[in-house]
């Protein structure tokens, strides 16, 4: 039995943006957060802490994305875990975000000049102290740009949940799509409501970058 | 405390104390296979106020660095105000809140104001609290003469104020010695008095200084040691008067011809 695209299917997609919504919001959340000792690891003066935190980068960053869900979500029903998708989703989107952001922010704590390391150990303050107070205050400034646009690229990338069963947006348009047989429509909607989503992000974070661009001082 | 006296200078000789502050031991250091310090010998007594000239090159910032360990030695021991630097972090801290140190660039932190660069170190390092770091700082900040400064961001300041920020940001943390690394090298000439009239004002209040610097009439006025640095090694080291009247040896001949006669 074939449907036609009505209002109800729109609002189905429209309802899907939440769970597109959510995971790109605890993708983000925690990938920030792994992600900060990612970029911290990646700027140690310990040598083995520097290579792992390099490891780890280089590992997400040269293989696909659906690779690294697929590797989740079938490897933990391997090893027994009960992973449904959105866990899976959720921890996959996790690790590659940390891997991105720990790259992007290492940039950035080493964009705060030498000098500035250099006085805040003069001054006796160790590295607790010295990251939290004085560098991270002043790569937080150069990260913002950057890590806005990395969450339109999130945005997008939790698409890729729709292939282990997530129930976000694509997936919710393949649904649709598989009822009413209107492909170019139902996608075409579908990219629309990511456009919607993400080019807002876009924008800021090219003004930002404009803003924090300009001689701050 | 026992009181010696230092070599003549061209006034009355200045009494020195025999406390020693800062002594370096056969201190050597290499970059790969270059050596920049070579077999240093140094002792600092207590109110002490050493200028340290040389090349460009000589390691002159890298002998100071050393002694807050923002560069590691590799042989011989440096101890500051009685302990010595080792591989023990706590030794390490020890040292680094007894020593301030002014370096050529500031190196303010510009996301700060004045007055929160002079409170940080005193509130996160000592455990001051805010009220008494506040009024440390503005002690300080008047004492570099610009109390009214607090509450702008140091690149809202002429570089001449922002040393002087700097100055008052060491002092804040109540140091026993004091080392410049070419306080006044970054700034426009018509600034350059202002910082030296402020290290002149510490020096007669009795702080122990090392100055890397290439001011020779502050070397001149305020020191009581001279040292002359080349290629990493002390070549000279001796009190102003005869440093530049009668400098003994060939290289530092050269250097005062050099530096004097601009
Ligand atoms: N990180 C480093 N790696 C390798 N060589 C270095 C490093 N830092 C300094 N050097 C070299 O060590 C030597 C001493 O440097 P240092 O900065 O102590 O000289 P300086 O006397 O302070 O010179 P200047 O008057 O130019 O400031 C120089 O030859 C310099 O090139
Ligand atoms: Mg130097």
């Amino acid at each position: 039995m074939i449907r036609s695209f009505g209002y109800n299917e729109f609002l189905f997609l429209l309802s899907a943006v939440q769970w597109t919504l959510a995971l790109s919001a605890i993708a983000f959340i925690g990938g920030a957060t792994v992600g900060l000792f990612v970029a911290l690891g990646r700027t140690s003066t310990i040598k083995p802490v520097r290579l792992l935190a390099t490891g780890y980068i280089q590992l997400f960053q040269g293989t696909p994305l659906l690779m690294q869900l697929f590797l989740v979500f079938f490897g933990a029903t391997v090893m027994g875990i009960d992973m449904n998708p959105w866990a899976a989703a959720a921890l996959g989107l996790t690790l590659n975000a940390s891997a991105f952001l720990g790259e992007i922010w290492r940039g950035c704590i080493q964009a705060v000049p030498r000098g500035q390391w250099e006085a805040a150990s003069a001054l006796g303050l160790r590295y607790p102290g010295l990251m939290r107070y004085v560098i991270l205050p002043q790569a937080v400034k150069v990260a913002v740009p950057p890590t806005v646009g990395f969450l339109v690229q999130l945005i997008k990338s939790t698409s890729l949940a729709a292939i282990i069963g997530f129930t976000e947006l694509t997936r919710a348009g393949q649904i649709v799509n598989n009822a009413t047989f209107q492909p170019f429509l139902v996608f075409g909607i579908v990219a629309a409501i990511y456009f919607v989503l993400c080019w807002p992000l876009s924008l800021l974070s090219a003004r930002l970058e404009q803003r924090y661009a300009a001689p701050a001082r | 405390m026992a009181l010696a006296f230092d070599h003549a200078g061209d006034g009355a000789p200045r009494p020195i104390s025999s406390e020693v502050v800062i002594r370096m031991d056969g201190v050597q250091k290499w970059y790969d296979s270059f050596q920049v310090l070579k077999n240093i010998n140094l002792e600092v007594h207590k109110g002490e106020r050493i200028v340290i000239c040389g090349p460009s090159g000589s390691g002159k910032s890298t002998l100071i660095r050393c002694i807050n360990q923002l560069e590691k030695h590799q042989q011989g021991t440096i101890t500051v105000n009685g302990i010595t630097l080792d591989s023990h972090h706590r030794h390490l801290d020890q040292v680094r809140r007894e020593v301030g140190m002014v370096f050529q660039q500031f190196n303010l932190f510009p996301h700060l104001t004045v007055l929160q660069n002079c409170m940080l170190a005193p509130m996160k390092v000592r455990g001051t609290s805010k009220a008494e770091a506040e009024a440390i700082a503005m002690k300080y900040l008047e004492r570099v003469r610009i109390p009214d400064q607090a509450h702008k961001h140091p690149g809202q300041l002429s570089g001449g104020q922002q040393q002087r920020v700097a100055i008052a940001r060491s002092l804040c943390m109540n140091p026993k010695v004091m080392l410049f690394d070419e306080p006044t090298s970054a700034l426009d000439p018509e600034m350059v008095k202002e910082v030296l009239d402020t290290m002149i004002g510490l020096a007669e209040d009795g702080m122990t200084m090392l100055c890397v610097t290439h001011e020779m009439g502050f070397a001149k006025s305020v020191a009581d040691r001279v040292i002359f640095m080349d290629r990493g090694e002390i070549v000279e080291e001796a009190s102003p008067a005869e440093f530049f009247t009668n400098p003994k040896s060939e290289r530092t001949r050269n250097f005062l011809g050099q530096i004097l006669s601009h």
